[in-house]
């Protein structure tokens, strides 16, 4: 029994040990690969990876709350905010390898090994001994813990942390709001340039009537023409490969060669372009 | 079991990756999450230092800078947002007005 349990024990530290070492190894990589990876969406996903293994570390570390609070605000808030503000403002936009300083990438790797050195050497002198065992931290007592220091030693901090989060929620909205320069335009307004621009009706749909129902198929207009309006420029510019456009069927000669020319314009735009 | 040295050791790097991707990416956002990364990796260290010395001041304090970089990211991803509405562009190079 005794030594059972005792093998048990063993087990578990070496899967504690097998886990310390797998997440380290992954959010080490994770994090080089961030600061290599020139797409910022790229730089997010990564950073997820980073956080998630975080989260497991401190699990692992004994702060089960911790690690829950981490997965949430972070990877489940922070992130995600992070995410949001990369697609308005700029998925497309790549890192220019130009230097504005000259060196500074030598300077900042420099910097960092530096760095690195100093904080070796401090934390190499520190001589950090063995965990405690002692029952404060263990993850029964911890939530109840980290309850009761909130609310006693720490509830001043607490409470401004408060302050903190209205003032950023209101900055936020001030940063964030957009002037209104012109006056909105009224409906009459709008019916009139409606009219001055030429069409007044809607855009024909696309699509021949029980023959070739897609979206991406232009409408034949009553002379037997295909019309180009019909079809959504955001289709032509999304156009799947050659191998793949067997909706279209090459029955509509002229336009077919001019959405071909269009769609081949499209394929040798970079690949940064359609984003 | 890995000792705290190790979650230490694990935190120092992951900071002075982050430290290095602050000073050599261009992007405005990703400079942001490499920030985020270096509160993350001192967050490391506390709850490793929580662990090692058996008591929870570490994790609160972890805790609060959790709420911190909230708050911050917040903020922060506004005023990229309007400078982006400014300038076009979320280049820390292109926001050079108050240069010379």
């Amino acid at each position: 029994m005794k030594h059972s349990t005792v093998l048990a024990l063993g087990q578990a530290a070496e899967t504690e040990n097998l886990a310390f070492w797998v997440l380290a190894v992954m959010s080490v990589a994770a994090a080089l690969g961030m600061v290599l990876a020139r797409r910022a969406v790229h730089c997010a996903v990564l950073l997820a990876v980073i956080m998630l293994s975080l989260a497991a570390l401190y699990a692992e570390l004994g702060a089960p709350f911790l690690a829950f609070v981490q997965i949430i605000v972070y990877t489940g808030a922070v992130l995600m905010l992070f995410l949001f503000v990369l697609m308005i403002v700029g998925v497309s936009s790549r890192d220019s390898l130009v230097e504005t300083i000259r060196g500074q990438r030598l300077a900042a790797g420099l910097v960092g090994i530096g760095l690195l050195v100093l904080l070796a050497l401090v934390i190499g002198h520190a001589a950090i001994g063995p965990a405690a065992s002692s029952t404060a931290a263990n993850s029964a007592a911890n939530l109840p813990g980290i309850a009761t220091l909130i609310f006693t030693t720490y509830v001043f901090p607490f409470e401004v942390t408060s302050a903190l989060l209205i003032t950023a929620a209101l900055g936020a909205m001030v940063l964030a709001h957009r002037e209104r320069t012109r006056p909105k335009p009224t409906q009459r307004e709008l019916a009139r340039l409606r009219v001055a621009s030429g069409r007044p009706a809607p855009l024909p749909g696309p699509g021949v009537y029980a023959l070739h129902d897609a979206v991406d198929m232009p409408a034949l207009l009553p002379d037997g023409t295909p019309s180009d309006l019909s079809v959504s420029p955001v289709i032509l510019q999304r156009e799947l490969g050659p191998g793949e456009s067997h909706a279209r069927p090459p029955t509509p000669p002229a336009p077919a060669g001019e959405l071909e020319a269009g769609r081949s314009d499209n394929t040798e735009q970079p690949e940064g372009a359609r984003w | 079991m890995v000792g705290p040295a190790y979650f230490v050791a694990l935190a120092v790097i992951l900071f002075v990756i982050g430290g290095v991707g602050v000073l050599t990416r261009r992007n405005a956002i990703v400079i942001f999450m490499c920030v985020e990364l270096m509160l993350n990796a001192v967050n490391l260290a506390f709850v490793a230092f929580s662990r090692l010395h058996g008591n929870l001041d570490g994790q609160v304090i972890a805790f609060f800078v959790m709420v911190v970089a909230a708050a911050e990211v917040v903020v922060g991803l506004a005023i990229l947002t309007a400078i982006f509405r400014a300038r076009r562009s979320a280049s820390v190079d292109d926001a050079n007005l108050l240069k010379y």
